[in-house]
């Protein structure tokens, strides 16, 4: 059965706890649990050998510190050897030449057509730069149309060749007719190719050598296994590729394919696929990306999102009360109410720290919240702020306030706190000047 | 006869030649391994999880294999590398077996009730309509009369992607149109399979990430609505699997059990270096058969799944 990075770390990272200093003894265990846990979420085989030693390396020794226990230290150096395996900083890509020439190209099925169409969409709206799009997969029936609808839709031109085979020359007239039309960007989606298939690689070489695009990107899809190496380093055999696209990561993929593959190439993660919209498209973050794989939740990008929606004044409100663990219910419900406009629930909500992990294996449709609004709703202003004062008493009537049990009610508060546990965990590595990153501003 | 023949000369010649490595890993050192000894070497089990694993099989079910044969070498004492290669792979096939169809799986769909109803699942980009297209022609091949439904009405130009199939491989193929019910579509194309006397109708559906519960939702009522033309329809839910994706496949088998049923498995892009090894488990947890696999682009890259060429090819 598949079970879930963070949640075999956390099993794994109780086994350390109350011990005082973490040894070859007490962390043989947990190391093996880490490295099944990498494995489960499709790292490389090889990878999540180097990386256990890696990161048991470091540990050995190590006193634990104060107010941190085994387990938190394990956290946070299994946390930064990931972040420094997913690539350290954020990468943007290279738009220089006139147009710039970025050329897309994957596997069958990774999602070439999509994100070309995304990044199109991305360029325009957000960087304000011209871009056309050309359709050179000449294999693969009505791959032409589907870039020309999608380009429609995102009001971009798709330059095509209907009686062409030959993807090398609709490049070049692409690239030629871009440069004509004054575009600054030209987007050249390609056929899926499998790496064996030498034919196909020879290709996409003479594709990148007649255009000489100023950025090559991989796409991938982040539900790919061990294979993902092999693949990646093929493709990087032959194009030399300046960066990666994850796509499909609105699914419930802990995404192992990543470490694989900027370990194996050690490129940059540069972009995430996280839905079928023409706006869903992310910039990577590493320290995110190994956050989320731990189950610290994503906050940045959850805090980003909900920016969209905020005004700024509420944002910092927020951030403040975050850092300051001041964090209530009625921020909570605050939040619900701003997440349910966002749409796509349960990515958002993993995005909360602690959360991830609970609703790991629920459904969550869009009433999901109704319960929890209506426990929340039966609290009096004091209760809100203070959960603490929750007694028994004040918990019963709520639940009949809210037509539920006290059972719901005591689930709500178990994850409220553990929520506010992990914020406050945090906040005190940041404050013992430790490298975990927190995002929110002083 | 190998698993790799539909392959060139070519690459296949490429592919051995990749997959040397882990030959003499494997079964080079089996006889090292087992020289006098009753117990299986603790270096041979390292590497049979190592070729295991890193053929997408997952933790668990390696173990269990591991488990299994640990426990068969501890009970027949004496065998050799011979017995030990043959041992491996029976329970590996036991693991791919134990509800597979007693009968020859082929297309000629002796003792069905017609028409035969075919609803084709997955997650994106797997290459479901690919599929289609390919059964389509085996079926067509056998001199089957065949119907294609069009009811992926989401994704870009899906519609016209099986179009073009339906031309190539010249079967009727019943379309609304994009953005339309895909459930009208899957109604109008087994009543249409009925009304010509179709032998079997493939339905195709749009990609769909399992862990979106009203895209899943949407599967059930698909089913629900093709029971309104024939009351057991579809006959076959087959769920299509991308042969690189990693133990995510099991939550994508888990979660479109449960929106439809899947009662049948097939296992795509298997032309490339990947195993596919996840299959093993999943068939092996929801008691689900591997039926067909995909091994290229072409209209005649699709065969009916063996599953003692398939164990082979883990370790070949």
């Amino acid at each position: 059965m598949f079970e879930s990075l963070s949640t075999k770390l956390d099993r794994a990272f109780k086994l350390l706890k109350g011990q005082g200093r973490i040894t070859e003894i007490n962390v043989a265990e947990t190391i093996k649990e880490i490295r099944k846990a990498l494995l489960d979420a499709d790292v490389n085989y090889k990878i999540a050998k180097d990386f256990t030693d890696k990161v048991k390396e470091e540990a050995l020794g190590q006193n634990v510190l104060t107010s941190i226990s085994p387990g938190q230290l394990l956290t946070k150096i299994v946390n930064d050897q990931l972040t420094v395996l997913l690539g350290g900083e954020t990468a943007d890509i290279n738009l220089d030449g006139n147009p710039s020439v970025i050329l897309i190209a994957g596997l069958q099925g990774s999602g070439k057509t999509t994100f070309s169409a995304k990044l199109a969409n991305m360029l325009k709206n957000k960087r304000n730069r011209t871009v056309m799009l050309a359709a050179c997969d000449v294999y693969r029936p009505a791959a032409i149309d589907q870039l020309k609808v999608l380009g429609e839709q995102i009001q971009v031109p798709v330059y095509t060749d209907y009686d062409s085979k030959d993807p090398v020359a609709i490049a070049l007239a692409a690239v030629a007719k871009a440069k004509e039309q004054g575009f600054k960007t030209i987007i050249i989606d390609t056929a899926g190719r499998l790496a064996i298939d030498e034919q196909m690689m020879d290709e996409i070489f003479r594709v990148k050598q007649a255009i000489k695009p100023s950025e090559v990107l991989f796409v991938v899809d982040s539900m790919t296994g061990q294979d993902a190496v092999n693949t990646a380093k093929a493709f990087n055999d032959i194009l030399n590729f300046d960066g990666v696209v994850l796509t499909k990561l609105d699914g419930d993929t802990r995404g192992g394919a990543a470490l694989s593959i900027k370990s194996m190439v050690n490129k940059p993660i540069k972009f995430v696929g996280t839905g079928e919209k023409m706006e869903a498209l992310d910039v990577f973050h590493p320290d995110r990306m190994a956050q989320r794989i731990l189950g610290m939740g994503d906050i940045v990008s959850l805090v980003e999102k909900a920016q969209s929606v905020y005004d700024e004044e509420e944002t910092a409100r927020m951030n403040k009360k975050i850092a300051a663990n001041k964090f209530d219910f009625e921020d909570f419900l605050n939040q619900i109410q701003q997440i349910k406009k966002m749409g796509n629930l349960k990515d958002l909500m993993a995005m909360i720290p602690g959360v991830g992990k609970a609703i790991k294996d629920l459904d969550i449709s869009d009433d999901a919240f109704k319960e929890i609004e209506a426990i929340i709703r039966s609290m009096t202003p004091k209760e809100r702020s203070n959960p603490d004062i929750l007694n028994g008493q004040r918990r019963s009537r709520i639940a009949k306030g809210s037509g539920t049990q006290v059972q719901k009610v005591n689930d709500l508060l178990k994850q409220f706190e553990e929520m506010r546990k992990m914020m406050k965990t945090m906040n005190k590595m940041q404050g013992a000047g430790r490298a975990m990153k927190m995002p929110f501003g002083k | 006869m190998g698993f790799f023949d539909f392959l060139n000369k070519e690459k296949k010649e490429q592919l051995n030649k990749g997959l040397e490595k882990t030959k003499t890993n494997l079964f080079g050192r089996i006889s090292k391994a087992l020289l006098g000894k009753s117990k299986v070497d603790a270096a041979f089990l390292d590497e049979l999880e190592e070729i295991l694993i890193s053929s997408d099989v997952g933790v668990k079910t390696t173990l269990e294999i591991i488990e299994r044969i640990e426990k068969r070498a501890a009970e027949e004492k004496y065998f050799g590398e011979t017995e030990l290669n043959k041992l491996l792979k029976d329970e590996i096939s036991l693991l791919l077996d134990e509800k597979a169809p007693t009968a020859q799986i082929n297309f000629n769909l002796e003792g069905v009730k017609k028409p035969y109803i075919i609803m084709v699942v997955g997650v994106n980009g797997v290459g479901k309509t690919t599929t289609i297209g390919k059964l389509a022609h085996q079926f067509k091949q056998a001199n089957k009369k065949v119907v294609l439904g069009a009811a992926d009405t989401f994704r870009a130009a899906a519609v016209d992607q099986l179009k073009i199939w339906g031309q190539r491989v010249d079967v009727p193929v019943v379309a609304l149109g994009m953005n339309i019910d895909p459930s009208a579509v899957a109604y109008d194309t087994v009543a249409k399979a009925v009304e010509m006397g179709a032998d079997v109708a493939i339905i195709d559906t749009a990609g769909r990430l399992h862990n979106k519960l009203n895209l899943m939702n949407e599967l059930s009522k698909i089913k629900r609505v093709m029971q309104k033309v024939i009351p057991d329809a579809p006959h076959e839910i087959l769920l299509v699997l991308d042969a690189s994706t990693g133990q995510n496949a099991f939550e994508q088998a888990r979660h479109f059990m449960a929106a439809t049923d899947i009662n049948t498995l097939a296992l795509t892009k298997l032309d490339g270096t990947a195993k596919g090894g996840v299959v093993i488990g999943i068939s092996n947890e929801f008691k689900i058969p591997v039926k067909y696999i995909g091994v290229g682009e072409g209209i005649n890259d699709l065969q009916i799944f063996n599953k003692h060429e398939f164990v082979d090819s883990l370790f070949s």
